[in-house]
């Protein structure tokens, strides 16, 4: 009885986990240029929203349609919207210097914006739709394993989403401390002065980083509603809520994407703590505390931001020039 | 040219470069050869390193040609520089302080293969050998020291199989061994058939190191002469302009009383080091104290922890005489805040302008305000006083500016300083401090600051005047204070001082022998 | 060497310079440009997903805002909310404190003001709206200072503590809602049939006060930033912390004090939304213009009058768009398109006020 309870605890957790963990991957990337892109929630909509339509689309115009072409249509229209919605800021921030702060904010109300007003076309009237292929797709568990029990049940019943994000969590770890490209990314974000007199393109740098990092993030928001949330669209402001949150686990992960791996699961684990709590320590009316369980995972981010502020370990700080714009012959 | 193109590895014509009004570089020719060290010699703001940075790829002109090895190029980029085979080392280094010294080596390069630090690490050691330069790559930038920092960035050039090097005030922040240390690589590099500048204003660095001697004034080029040619004072008279007989109109102090008194004042930096080390001595009212030293060495640490700005070590001692009754107050621990209500005006122009002295986006008027806008138990300011002193300071220092509301980063640097000292002489103070109030400025408006120094003197006024020139120091000063890396290496009368005295002193502190010799 | 030689001698096409003190018809004439630019855009949009014709549609839009008396007072309303959040932020903005925090200060305080009209009943009509003013800026000042006191301390970053501190605010009124709902699905209207802790109607509507608060603040928020000493300490902190220090401000007191300030407008605000206007309290009562008044501060440079004028007009699209949607069929999710563009094309157009670009010129 427990054991199922915490199984369905984790698997809920590591679910609700790599929804932020794209979502928080694709901002590190973005932070390590110095761009701080608080349009995190706005992409995560583009994203979901572009997945999800184009999904629904070809699964409404086609009499069979196939699961693989779902997943390579939803991942690569969300990849590219919400790398737009990337380019959008960089554009404005990088090339014509905006304010990044405000420019970000500004991307979320209008990610929002389209996300729900196209999504409502696709709702014609109805409170929610579905795309059950491509859901049945993303969510396909690995057959054989996933039937070990516990074991199995916990660690390989994920669609194939769950274990990317920690391949890409790797490989970002990989590229950012072990490859030349990373090496001069961080060195933008950390002083692009600098990595400018060392001959590196800095607004190349910044857009790359920004409109990759945008994509990588909308695929969180595309993983939100094409598995965790059983392949269902409807009108809804839980994205925005989990955009916010992939910016906190930047802050929690001290910018390092290993870290989020763990980070993003703590955080899952936390968020679904209300949901198990009954049947794991018998705690009533946990519906009605369940916010005090969801709100830790921010208290705890604001220690994480605080103690490094106090510890004041180099290695542990925001790139230094985070939110600042670039301009060479400042003077 | 007195050279043809080809065999000069690089040469300018008619190189000009503006900032918005000011024109930092007016029509300069030059030339760079191989296999030769060439000094960029002018006075601080002449245009020097605004000219290399075009160079290195940062500016870009506005007007000229650049060649490199007989061909026209355009150097739009830091990697076009680099493609050139062109390496700078800036004066404000540009290294990243949390990557290790092969990381910040390696920035920027285009790689083959894989990337492996390791390898970068044995190729660092190799050059660090052969120079006998003493960092590992491993270590982290911001635990380097400033001269340590600065090889990195020399290591990173030759990394790089940079041919022509510059050189941005290199020695500024060096200690003699250390200088002589790079001069030793720097004819090295020579020997290897590289091109060497070197942007410097001391002289003496100029003629033991250089081949060739190109002088800026002004962002005007005046000339080239061979060094074995040229004598500190020829090169002086191409630097200046003029001979040096500065006129400076000097009275005797008429009976100078203690007015602040320094005992054994240290501070110890974030890094644990001294910055200044049993620093003594007293400043006299109808004086002016003249402080010398190679920049970096403590001047503004000191002049910050007598405005109340620096925290000071366990037993420092900075007093304040009161000159009616003689009564020393203890200024250690006290907020410039707390200075002011005691009643000691301390009057502080300090050597960065925009970033502390004035409010860069205000105007005058506002700016007037800034150490007086909480007299008054009125909630709100009152503007009245402030725009009455501006229009004085305006008419008396003939500041030029559109308005008095026209914010003063707009202004010209000599408009500027002029703004900042009005203020802090209208504050009619009883010490009076000031960091390289001249640098920057003309020679007319550097006249003009010396002779309202010279009458806050017969006020009866204690000034201190931090500089960087000796000629001015030893014509302007009383007595001359000397720094050297945090010490007090002697306090001589600048009406017998030699330039040489002085110049011994401030580098005296490096001969590794103890305490400073004060007496 | 092949790289320069291939790029053959030619500068760049485009340079940029800083400039400075560009004259005010100027950036007027860009920042209008740039809301012309931004308008040609959202038509495009319009013509292509909804093939309606877009002067129609941004005729439409003006009712919104202008076809009655009373919706021109909602959107008053509505516009004095965001007003004074935007006023809030000026004095933080100001001092370049990123205080992104607001929806969770504004929370806050509508959260006090609600808990009083609920457990405060029976105190006098006066007294009890004293209790609620009180406890409101008390806890949106709480909120906003919080993060100031470490960024004075250790610096900490505070943009991202404040954007925390939000979800902080909105868990916390998400709990008290599920527990002070009880049985029913909502909180609902508070003292629906008493009234008690409402703003008396004046000229009709209960949310006149919120207006005549607002104004008054946008005029005592200008005088205190252009007038008075701490406005000033203000600006010199803003500008630069080594000035302030050597002007002898002390720059931890500034910096917790402006906070103080921000925070306690922020809950004056949330006080003003539930007892004039929404009633109730709900994790969305801030509606989203913490954020919005972010822009708002930003775009107006901390001038409260262009903060109302930047206001009104993110209003205008809002009831415009409402109107649209409902004329035309279409959701009133349009309004955060047509806002988005045009902010992107004002926060784009200060790159042509602050910077000058020279082109190639040829030889």
């Amino acid at each position: 009885m427990i054991q199922t309870s915490i199984i369905a605890w984790i698997l809920r957790a590591v679910q609700f986990g790599t929804i932020i963990m794209f979502g928080s991957m694709g901002e590190i990337l973005t932070e390590k240029s110095g761009n701080l892109n608080l349009g995190v929630p706005g992409i995560m909509y583009l994203g979901a929203f572009a997945g999800f339509a184009s999904a629904y689309l070809y699964e409404n115009g086609t009499p069979a349609p196939i699961g693989i072409v779902c997943i390579l249509l939803a991942l690569i229209s969300a990849f590219l919207a919400a790398a737009f919605g990337g380019l959008i800021y960089s554009f404005l921030t990088i090339t014509l210097r905006a304010n990044q702060n405000v420019t970000g904010l500004a991307l979320t109300t209008f990610g929002m914006g389209v996300a729900n007003f196209f999504g409502a076309y696709l709702l014609q009237g109805e409170v929610y739709t579905a795309a059950p292929v491509t859901n049945a797709a993303f969510t396909a568990k690995i057959p054989g394993l996933s039937s070990i029990p516990v074991v199995g049940e916990a660690v390989f019943s994920y669609g194939f989403l769950a274990y990317a994000a920690i391949i890409c969590a790797i490989i970002l770890h990989w590229f950012l401390n072990k490859t030349r490209t990373g090496l001069n990314l961080r060195a933008v974000g950390e002083n692009p002065g600098t990595a400018d007199a060392a001959g590196i393109d800095v607004t190349k740098y910044k857009y790359l980083a920004t409109v990759i990092g945008a994509g990588i993030s909308g695929i969180g928001g595309l993983y939100y509603v094409l598995d965790y949330n059983n392949g269902i669209w409807a009108t809804t402001g839980q994205i925005e809520a989990l955009g916010w949150l992939a910016v906190a686990l930047v802050i929690f992960t001290t910018w390092k994407p290993l870290n989020a791996i763990w980070g993003a699961y703590l955080f899952g684990l936390l968020y679904w703590l209300y949901n198990f709590l009954p049947k794991l320590l018998g705690a009533t009316d946990v519906e009605r505390t369940q916010s005090l369980y969801q709100m830790i995972p921010y208290l705890v981010t604001i220690l994480v931001l605080i103690v490094v502020s106090m510890r004041r370990k180099r290695e542990s700080q925001p790139p230094a020039s985070l939110g600042l714009a670039y301009f060479r012959e400042e003077r | 040219m007195e050279n043809t193109h080809t065999s000069d590895a690089i040469t300018l014509v008619g190189i000009t470069k503006t900032f918005g009004e000011v024109v930092a570089n007016k029509n300069v020719s030059l030339s760079i050869r191989r296999g030769e060290v060439l000094s960029l010699l002018g006075e601080n703001g002449s245009g020097k390193t605004t000219l290399m940075n075009i160079l290195s790829g940062i500016y870009y002109p506005d007007e000229g040609q650049v060649f490199v090895g007989g061909k026209e190029v355009a150097i739009r980029s830091p990697g076009d520089s680099f493609a050139l085979g062109i390496g700078m080392i800036h004066q404000h280094f540009k290294l990243v302080d949390v990557f290790t010294a092969a990381e910040n080596i390696v920035l920027g390069l285009e790689g083959h293969g894989k990337f492996d630090l390791r390898a970068v690490g044995e190729k660092v050691r190799a050059i660090c050998e052969r120079y006998g330069f003493d960092i590992t790559p491993e270590q982290k930038v911001y635990d380097m020291t400033v001269s340590q920092k600065q090889t990195l960035e020399i290591v990173k050039v030759l990394y790089r199989g940079a041919d022509i090097l510059i050189l941005d005030e290199p020695t500024a922040v060096l200690t003699p061994q250390e200088t002589e240390k790079l001069f030793g690589v720097i004819r090295e590099m020579k020997k290897d058939g590289k091109a060497i500048v070197i942007i410097t204003h001391k002289l003496h660095e100029v003629l033991s190191v250089s081949d060739r001697v190109s002088i800026l004034r002004k962002g005007e080029y005046i000339g080239t002469v061979d060094t074995k040619d040229a004598t500190e004072i020829s090169l002086t008279e191409m630097m200046v302009g003029k001979k040096v007989t500065l006129d400076i109109e000097r009275k005797m102090p008429v009976d100078p009383v203690k007015r602040l008194s320094v005992k054994n004042l240290s501070i110890t930096g974030e890094d644990g080091i001294k910055v200044l080390d049993n620093i003594t001595f007293d400043a006299m009212g109808g004086e002016i104290l003249g402080i010398a030293g190679i920049s970096g060495c403590g001047q503004k640490e000191l002049l910050e922890a007598i405005a109340g700005l620096k925290i000071v070590d366990e037993g420092s001692v900075i007093e304040f005489i009161e000159p009616d009754t003689g009564k020393a107050d203890s200024l250690i621990g006290k907020t410039p805040r707390q200075i002011k209500n005691m009643g000691v005006t301390l009057s502080f122009v300090p050597e960065d302008r925009l970033g502390m002295g004035l409010v860069a986006s205000m105007g005058m008027t506002d700016n007037m305000m800034l150490k007086s806008y909480e007299q008054g138990h009125s909630f709100f300011v009152e503007r009245k006083q402030p725009h009455d002193l501006a229009e004085e300071i305006k008419d008396d220092l003939a500041v030029v500016t559109p308005s008095i509301n026209t914010p003063v980063r707009r202004l010209s640097g000599g408009n500027v300083q002029k703004v900042l000292v009005g203020r802090e002489i209208a504050a009619a103070p009883a010490v009076l401090m000031t960091a390289y109030a001249v640098r920057g400025l003309d020679i007319g408006t550097s006249y003009q600051i010396y002779n309202l120094l010279s009458e806050q003197k017969d006020k009866g006024i204690a000034v201190m005047y931090v500089g960087e020139d000796l000629d001015v120091l030893i014509d302007l000063c009383d007595r001359i204070l000397v720094l050297c890396a945090g010490r007090l290496t002697g306090i001589v009368d600048g009406r017998t001082a030699t330039k040489e005295q002085l110049g011994l002193l401030m580098t005296k502190a490096d001969s590794g022998e103890g305490k400073a010799a004060h007496e | 060497m092949n790289k320069a030689e291939s790029t053959a001698v030619r500068e760049p096409l485009i340079r940029l310079a800083k400039q400075d003190g560009v004259p005010m018809k100027k950036k007027v004439g860009i920042r209008a440009a740039a809301i012309v630019l931004a308008l040609l855009i959202d038509a495009i949009f319009i013509v292509l997903v909804t093939k309606l014709n877009p002067i129609q549609v941004y005729a439409e839009m003006f009712k919104g805002t202008f076809e009655t008396s009373l919706r021109f007072m909602w959107a008053m309303r509505d516009m004095v909310s965001l007003l004074c959040i935007g006023i809030a932020l000026a004095p933080a903005f100001k001092m370049r404190f990123w205080n992104i925090g607001a929806e969770g200060q504004v929370l806050m305080g509508g959260f006090a003001t609600a808990l009083c009209m609920m457990y405060c009943q029976n105190l006098p009509t006066p007294v009890l709206f004293l209790v609620m003013v009180i406890t409101s800026i008390l806890c949106g000042a709480i909120w906003g200072m919080v993060p100031a006191i470490f960024k004075a301390r250790w610096n900490t970053n505070e943009t991202l503590f404040t954007l925390m501190m939000n979800y902080v605010a909105i868990q916390l009124v998400a709990y008290a809602t599920n527990i002070l709902r009880g049985q029913a699905s909502s909180l609902g209207t508070i003292n629906m049939g008493t009234k008690i802790g409402w703003f008396p109607k004046i000229a009709g509507h209960d949310f006149t006060l919120n207006i005549i608060i607002v104004a008054v603040l946008t005029v005592v928020m200008f005088i205190y930033l252009k007038h008075t000493k701490h406005g000033y300490e203000i600006s010199v902190v803003g500008e630069s912390e080594n000035t302030a220090r050597y002007a002898g401000i002390d720059v931890a007191k500034v910096t917790i004090r402006t906070m103080l300030i921000s925070g306690a407008i922020c809950g004056l605000c949330g006080f003003i939304i539930v007892a004039g206007n929404k009633h109730t309290i709900a994790t969305n009562t801030a509606g989203g213009n913490g954020f919005t008044a972010i822009i708002v501060a930003w775009l107006a440079k901390f001038n409260t009058f262009y903060m109302a004028l930047i206001s009104f007009m993110l209003i205008f699209l809002e009831k415009g768009a409402g109107q649209i949607a409902s004329s035309f069929g279409l959701n009133d999710f349009i309004t955060d398109i047509i806002s988005g563009i045009i902010l992107f094309c004002i926060l784009g157009s200060e790159f042509f006020i602050n910077y000058r670009l020279i082109f190639r010129h040829k030889k």
